[in-house]
């Protein structure tokens, strides 16, 4: 029983129109039974500082991570938390956050790793909505806990592990780091190593396209013939192709994955949450540095 | 360093996180964070004297002053949209307030890591705190050795 969508015409071209809701749609709908608004935002006090009135918060590190792998949360945890925050099966998610909606593109991502159906984001998140001058409240969070059933979750279809980029060279890759991270050129301060990876460069042959490329001015998504010049035209990406995207930890990545995924309508799109963090530093992986992509490694 | 003893200003914020529940931790960062002070006029018109710290997703910007009697102050910015960062400047601003140059480079490098923000923040963010004391010590170094 889900609500209905936005029709706003800015989002018609786009192959998946269903995923996008504009501020205007969620401020009028702010409060509708069987929807529920999720922030979540890279600083972890934000929410505290004042958010969209009725909002939850679902933390990406604290809540969507395994406390002791380097994993995300499994069925159990996931319903726990979701019910928790007053979210079934068949709610309506609208998910909004800080920096472009890095954050919650990364929690709309996890929720899909658990197959719920209707996930949504709010187009430029919450910079748009604080740029347009609309209500934040500071009331403590107040879900009623509901039943959240007990869903595994299905990692094949959208998310990449190291292995699965071995096996995928000859594949487009696609690095969304900025472009000082994919050339390899780090500029830490002097006696400060780099934290969390051990070398620097890219995986040979990924495309770079920096995942601010598909924001626009405002902060929501660029227009279809945008995102087609930058993702089809720039980076040579083709309908049928099997992409797997990168960064650092995975969570630009997902918001890459969001625009091939569900504006692009590119099916099968993976993310490497592994990302930079853990190719960088794995033993005898092959490695591009500078600003050329590299040959497609023979294996 | 056995018998250290923390300076009570820093104590006494230990003991004010550790005597919360986990969810109330996080709304007395949020009270140190909106009591960060504004930078003085010599700094907040000279944003070059001001060093960033990577470590930190956060843009924010330290300074450290040590006075003719050995006191040291910090000064620090950083933008609200980054609440976190900036409770953690204004733990320090306020913790080390106070404090002789010996007294701030006794502070444990770990001391962030004791405030019982780990479990509420994540360990992840507390490392920019940590990164924050880093700096603020390697400054009063520099300071100390011209």
């Amino acid at each position: 029983m889900s609500i209905e969508t936005d029709s706003a015409t800015r989002f018609a071209d786009y192959a998946h129109p269903d995923r996008l809701v504009s501020t205007d749609w969620l401020e009028a709908h702010l409060g509708t039974p069987g929807l529920v608004v999720v922030e979540s935002d890279e600083d972890v006090l934000l929410y505290e500082t004042g958010h969209i009135e009725g909002a939850v918060k679902i933390d990406w590190h604290t809540d969507l991570n395994d406390p002791v792998e380097r994993d995300y949360i499994d069925g159990a945890a996931f319903a726990k938390l979701l019910g928790s925050k007053g979210i079934s099966r068949d709610t309506t998610v609208v998910i909004y956050g800080d920096k472009t909606n890095w954050w919650a593109a990364y929690a709309l991502w996890v929720f899909t790793l658990f197959g719920h159906q209707d996930v949504r984001l709010l187009d430029g998140g919450r910079a748009k909505w604080e740029a347009e001058g609309r209500a934040y409240t500071t009331d403590r969070e107040s879900a009623s806990t509901v039943d959240y059933p007990v869903v595994e979750r299905d990692d094949a279809a959208i998310r990449a592990f190291k292995d699965d980029v071995l096996a995928h060279f000859g594949n487009p890759l696609v690095d969304v780091r900025s472009p000082e991270e994919y050339s390899g050129e780090r500029t830490t301060a002097p006696a400060y190593p780099e934290e969390g990876t051990l070398r620097a460069g890219h995986i040979p042959s990924a495309q770079s396209v920096p995942w601010s490329k598909a924001v626009a001015e405002d902060g929501g998504f660029k227009s279809l013939d945008e995102l087609n010049a930058i993702y089809r035209a720039g980076a040579g990406l083709k309908d049928g192709d099997n992409v797997i995207a990168y960064c650092r930890i995975g969570e630009r990545s997902s918001h890459t994955w969001f625009v091939l995924t569900h504006l692009l309508g590119f099916e099968g799109v993976r993310n490497y949450d592994g990302s930079w963090t853990e190719w960088g530093s794995a033993v005898r992986v092959p490695i591009v540095k500078g600003s050329e992509p590299g040959a497609v490694p023979v294996r | 360093m056995s018998n250290y003893v923390l300076p009570e200003s820093l104590e006494t914020i230990k003991a004010d996180f550790h005597d919360l529940e986990i969810r109330d931790r996080l709304q007395l960062l949020l009270e140190f964070s909106n009591e960060l002070p504004e930078l003085p006029e010599r700094y907040s018109e000279h944003p070059d004297l001001l060093e960033r710290v990577e470590e930190c997703q956060s843009p924010v910007f330290i300074f450290v002053e040590v006075d003719d009697r050995e006191i040291v102050h910090l000064f620090a910015t950083a933008p609200k949209e980054a609440p976190t960062t900036r409770g953690f400047a204004s733990i320090l601003v306020q913790g080390l307030a106070g404090l002789t140059v010996q007294e701030v480079l006794d502070v444990p490098d770990d001391f962030p890591q004791d405030l019982g923000l780990t479990e509420a923040v994540s360990p992840l963010r507390v490392r920019g705190m940590t990164a924050l004391l880093g700096r603020a010590k390697r400054q009063i170094r520099e300071k100390t050795a011209a």
